[in-house]
């Protein structure tokens, strides 16, 4: 009996899951046509959400605080963009290689990272970001320095759809890259493996009273994680043909957490909600009033964090429990 | 070969605090040992030592003729030595059947795959009920632990280590925070455990501790005073003064 009512329950889920799902693709769809002229600012979305859905991966699942995601981010970008000027313009191709730029990043700073906590975690993140963009910085010649790397120049994707000044093309692959993040990510974060990071989470000292090599197993959380983060820079090397030192900068890591934090932790979707919100209202209040908008960026979180702690997802569930819906 | 676990002159300190002094204990397949021994006495690092969670400063800890001493906590579990914890560590924001899908994948060995849902093998779904049925918490399987009465949350924490399949089972104080109204559920869960297995259990409570145990073992000091049965024990003059005398009066 117990049994039906938790496979009922499950099968909700599911069901809730692939309509946000269908919902989901059906905006991004829909976004090409209803704003034909904003396609450069749609895409940045598209990416943006691919790096916080890595964000969550680190955060929301397995509870790593870091402020330094953008070193993943950036490193991707910068591999990326590098391939693309030096060895080949095929844009799958670069993929990869941002992808494993990503992941190789995560890795080695990841056997440091993985063995701090707290405070320390924090600051090492935010180093190791830095650490890279001074080294990008240095060395001039080959990344650009502070002018950005230059000279990016993509073939078409699948050597058909070639990137065109409108950003069609580039709309079109970043909304199914996005997707395809997506659902392997939701692959990974229901497997059993998904299941440690969220223990690991929870008790620490319990998985390893388990028996799981806790250490191990974030450094490999962080790895995939940095993976999908070089895939996000990649792509934003890719659709804007240049890449600067923001890629790798404090501010692109600190907004990533924002996002996440507005849209709610450990869900995925998430990612979605808190990224188009934070950039939507940083798109429109900073047109409005260039000086300010950070105020009502800030005035956002506010509210969020302290209504909704668990950020824009938790909202309809909390509004169901003020209407005494559900029992 | 010995089959078990034997220890052999262990020594471990905190600074300048002893707090095991050249234990020797053994615990053999089948055995029901209790520890005991006023707070403070080092019974928890005792069992911490156990389970690799801290490391002696000397002395040897083996399981069946091999030595284990230098394997680290996950790769003790991984032997079979397994510990429920004194203040409870349970994964509080999942369910009770999450709680004990978690070690199940573990000790199976799938815990690191990327693929496949966590919670569609059929195999692994019939041994996480099995448990459930064992504790009687088949009705709780889907609330989230931090719903659960402390008392459940004890029999959720044994589960969750018996689902390790270890060979060796210590319990830190599994009555610890159970109202006595209750203690009787997590006595027969201990009852129920398979008969092979060897526990070790850590307890204050004298009734819990002379139901279940065969043998005890009494700690003062990070030392052991004292081994016998329980009728020699609360025979011991020195027990009565040192430990059950205090403990009676409160
Ligand atoms: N991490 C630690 N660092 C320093 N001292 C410690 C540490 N853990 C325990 N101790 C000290 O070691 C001694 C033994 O502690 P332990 O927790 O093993 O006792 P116990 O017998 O389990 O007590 P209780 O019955 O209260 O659970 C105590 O004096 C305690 O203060
Ligand atoms: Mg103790």
């Amino acid at each position: 009996m117990t049994k039906s009512i938790s496979t009922s329950r499950v099968g909700n889920n599911a069901a809730m899951g692939l309509a946000l799902d269908v919902l989901l693709i059906s905006a991004g769809i829909a976004a090409y046509f209803l704003f034909p002229d904003n396609l450069g600012f749609l895409t940045r979305v598209l990416i943006m959400i691919i790096m916080v859905l890595s964000l969550d991966l680190v955060l929301g699942y397995a509870g790593i605080a870091t402020l330094g995601h953008a070193a993943l981010f950036g490193t991707g970008a910068y591999a990326a963009g590098l391939f693309a000027v030096y060895i080949s313009g095929d844009p799958l191709l670069g993929l990869g290689v941002g992808a494993a730029a990503g992941g190789v990043i995560a890795f080695f700073s990841g056997l440091i990272l993985m063995r701090a906590h707290g405070l320390t975690l924090l600051m090492l993140s935010i180093a190791v970001a830095q650490v890279l963009q001074e080294i990008v910085n240095k060395e001039r010649p080959v990344t650009g320095g502070s002018d950005g790397l230059q000279g990016i120049d993509m073939d078409p994707v699948l050597g058909i759809f070639a990137f065109d000044f409108f950003g069609r093309t580039g709309y079109w692959y970043a909304l199914i890259v996005l997707f395809v993040v997506f659902f392997f990510l939701k692959i990974v974060v229901a497997s059993p493996f998904g299941l440690a990071a969220r223990g690991i989470q929870e008790s620490a000292p319990r998985m390893r009273a388990i028996g799981t090599p806790v250490y191990w197993r974030l450094v490999g959380i962080y790895t995939l994680a940095g993976a999908v983060a070089g895939i996000a820079g990649a792509l934003s090397a890719q659709v804007t043909e240049l890449v600067s030192l923001d890629a790798l900068g404090f501010t692109l890591s600190a907004e990533a957490l924002i996002m996440l934090i507005l849209g709610g932790l450990g869900r995925l979707y998430g990612a979605f909600f808190g990224t188009i919100i934070f950039m939507t209202v940083h798109h429109t209040a900073a047109s409005i009033d260039p000086f300010n908008w950070l105020f009502v960026i800030g005035a956002l979180v506010l509210l969020v964090v302290y209504f909704v702690p668990e950020g824009l997802l938790g909202l309809p569930e909390k509004l169901r429990k003020h209407l005494r819906w559900g029992g | 070969m010995s089959v078990g676990l034997e220890v052999e002159n262990l020594n471990m300190n905190f600074g300048g605090i002893v707090v095991a002094r050249d234990i020797n204990f053994d615990l053999r397949p089948g055995d029901r040992k209790a520890l005991i021994g006023p707070n403070g006495a080092g019974k928890t690092t005792f069992a911490n030592l156990l389970t690799g969670i801290l490391t002696p400063s000397s002395g040897t800890i083996r399981l069946d003729g091999q030595d284990i001493g230098h394997l680290k906590e996950s790769r003790r579990v991984k032997a079979g030595v397994a510990k429920t914890f004194q203040i409870t560590t349970l994964f509080k924001r999942m369910s009770v059947r999450e709680n004990i899908r978690l070690p199940v994948l573990e000790r199976r060995g799938e815990s690191r795959n990327w693929f496949g849902r966590a919670d569609a093998n059929a195999e692994v779904e019939d041994e996480i009920d099995t448990l459930l049925t064992q504790f009687n918490l088949q009705p709780s399987a889907e609330v989230q632990v931090q719903d659960l009465a402390y008392g459940q949350q004890r029999l959720v924490e044994m589960a969750l280590t018996l689902a390790l399949k270890p060979r060796i089972l210590i319990l830190d104080e599994p009555s610890a925070g159970v109202p006595s109204s209750d203690s009787h559920v997590v006595t027969e869960a201990i009852e129920r455990l398979p008969e092979d297995l060897s526990v070790l259990i850590i307890e204050h409570d004298m009734k819990l501790v002379f139901k279940v145990a065969n043998t005890i073992v009494v700690l003062v000091d990070g030392a052991i005073l004292t081994e016998g049965t329980p009728a020699e024990i609360s025979k011991d003059q020195q027990v009565r003064d040192l430990y059950l005398g205090a403990r009676h009066g409160r």
